[in-house]
């Protein structure tokens, strides 16, 4: 019996979504090898979430005034929402280097699920997430931030977190198919991200913004998923009453955010591969 | 003998640079079909389209019988590529690749780990298969470029200029893989820009040009229509269309006159130097340089076209990869 009809005997065996979970799995593994021969990428998860942490504790730390609590334990959700975010730019890059590489030739002429090239980078990205949250929480602990909402309470916002990096990979998937190189990729992928994360929440209460910019900052969908997890880890949030509905209910406006912005870029991306693939 | 590769009229244009042209083409089953034709004529749009890679504007094609335009998921199940830039993974090592590439075939991972070891050892990679590809040497890329499209045991692959850029010993190499693979049964389309390298190894040739076959044959019957070898003279230019009418009578083709260079084919060999010389000698015109050689690529555009192998402006290989950005 030769290799192909054991293809066809096996590939029957099993449906559409497993080959597509299977497929993915590939890639990712492929994608994770590629990290850990990559020093850049050390430092991007490693290196850079402990900068982070520490640059804005010690620099802004004194300068900002959060009332009550200590800008630390304010700020860390904040770090921890940026750097995630920043996952989207990973995606763009990961899958422009591949689609100016020969190796997109080879995976369209392969009877693969191409749809499981992007899904597997994103679930790649989605294990460098997690690595980078758990030394951005270590590096956060060793300074004074304490988790204090319980621990059901901090998984979900774990969870929430990463489920951010997915859906915001979507968005970098698809920044990543639509520009022409490897360095535009990279530009363009974070260029975004910066008023994103700025007009936001993160670093500064939004009370302190002008008007016409803090309703740009209350409806940004990073301001709803730094609240929802600086309540989930048990930051003491004071709302005030005329705050609007994704103040008043931020894990609620992420869970929103976040199935909107998948389900409009990941078909998107999904449309963008296609047509760089058949043409 | 039953049809592997079948075109008829493949039409793919880029705005105004048409690719392809009514491209139509047949491969019997356990041959080597050799496309031979200069940058941008139209080789490698050819092998994209037949590769599912590409949609052409109009036209069919189909692979062991399966339509490669309205059904490439199960056409892709049966053939293998080797592309112009090796497709493999720079940072994976060798095994890594050839793993992956059996995983993504739907190969059970032990099934996978096998092939790509049999492949490795096969292509003389055992020793470099743990090493990361970006330190292979570009013949070695090359073959475990092969080794990827052979990972499914396909009965047609497709090589899509196989040595370009290769040494000559990692061409000799080549050739010698490839031939192997023909020897066990599997069908062959490649494209070549080298006369040579389609003589030495493909059954029949198509000569391509702006996307359109121009001549088609075994290597001889190319080369009878082409007319054998070569005879280059340089002769004072004043002399030049008197030694052309002095070559032609001993000629198998037209004697073709630039500047001071004058070219005869010949059919016979060694001794048509003789002959030309005493020709020449007869007409009394003095010979600077003289010599024998073999027909190039380039002089079977010049007796089928009239117009050297020359590359057109935009070559639809660089039209075609930036497009598949957009």
């Amino acid at each position: 019996m030769n290799s192909r009809s054991m293809t066809e005997q096996y590939a029957s065996k099993h449906g559409k979504i497993y080959w597509l979970f299977h497929d993915s799995s590939v890639i990712a593994w492929r994608n994770l090898l590629r990290f850990r021969r990559n020093p850049e990428v050390l430092f991007f998860d490693v290196v850079q979430p402990i900068i982070f942490i520490l640059l804005f504790a010690f620099v802004f730390g004194g300068a900002i005034d959060v009332g009550d609590s200590s800008y630390r334990s304010f700020l860390i959700p904040g770090i921890f929402v940026q750097t995630i975010a920043f996952a989207g730019a990973s995606a763009a890059i990961g899958l422009n280097a591949d689609m100016n590489s020969g190796i997109i030739d080879r995976f369209k002429s392969l009877p693969m699920n191409t749809t499981g090239v992007l899904l597997g980078q994103n679930l790649a990205d989605l294990v460098r997430s997690v690595i980078t949250l758990f030394i951005m929480s270590l590096t956060g602990l060793a300074i004074g931030w304490r988790i204090s909402g319980g621990f059901a309470n901090a998984v979900f916002a774990y969870l929430l977190l990463l489920a951010f990096g997915f859906s915001m990979a979507w968005i970098g998937s698809t920044i990543g198919l639509s520009v022409s190189s490897p360095q535009v990729a990279s530009t363009a992928g974070f260029a975004w991200l910066f008023p994103l994360t700025f007009l936001s929440n993160a670093f500064v209460p939004t009370e302190t913004l002008p008007t016409w910019l803090r309703f740009f900052a209350e409806w940004n969908p990073i301001t709803s998923i730094v609240a929802a997890t600086r309540y989930l880890f048990g930051y003491p949030i004071q709302i005030a009453p005329d705050a609007p509905f994704s103040l008043q209910h931020p894990i609620i406006t992420t869970i929103i955010w976040l199935v909107v912005i998948t389900a409009i870029f990941m078909p998107l991306a999904g449309k963008k591969f296609r047509k760089a693939t058949s043409r | 003998m039953s049809i592997a590769i079948e075109a008829n009229n493949l039409v793919k244009k880029y705005g105004e640079v048409t690719a392809l042209d009514g491209l139509s083409l047949q491969v019997e089953e356990g041959t080597v079909f050799g496309l031979l034709g200069p940058n941008g004529a139209g080789k490698t749009t050819a092998v994209r389209v037949l590769t599912t890679l590409l949609t052409p504007d109009s036209g069919s094609a189909t692979v062991a019988g399966v339509d490669v335009i309205n059904d490439p998921e199960h056409a892709r199940e049966i053939m293998g590529l080797s592309g112009q830039n090796a497709s493999v993974d720079e940072n994976l090592t060798g095994i890594e690749n050839l793993v992956m590439l059996g995983r993504l075939f739907r190969l059970p991972k032990k099934e996978a780990v096998m092939k790509a070891n049999d492949l490795l050892e096969r292509f003389t990679l055992t020793d470099a298969s743990k090493r990361i590809v970006k330190t292979y040497s570009g013949g070695m890329r090359r073959r475990l470029d092969l080794a990827a499209s052979l990972i499914a045991n396909p009965n047609i692959l497709f090589l899509d200029e196989p040595t370009t850029g290769l040494d000559p010993r990692s061409r000799l190499m080549m050739w010698d893989v490839i031939q192997n693979l023909v020897n066990e049964g599997t069908t062959v389309l490649l494209t070549t820009q080298y006369l040579e390298e389609a003589d030495q190894l493909a059954n029949k040739i198509a000569v391509i040009d702006k996307g359109k076959v121009i001549a088609q044959g075994t290597a001889d019957e190319l080369k009878t229509q082409v007319g054998g070898e070569r005879i280059d003279v340089v002769v004072a230019q004043a002399q030049a269309s008197q030694a052309a009418v002095a070559l032609q009578s001993m000629a198998s083709g037209k004697v073709v006159v630039e500047g001071e260079h004058v070219q005869a084919p010949v059919s016979g060999g060694g001794v048509k130097v003789v002959e030309a010389v005493r020709a020449l000698d007869m007409a009394k015109i003095e010979i600077k340089e003289i010599q024998l050689r073999r027909p190039t690529l380039d002089d079977v555009f010049l007796s089928l076209t009239g117009h050297h192998a020359e590359e057109i402006k935009v070559e639809d290989e660089t039209v075609a990869t930036k497009k598949g950005r957009k």
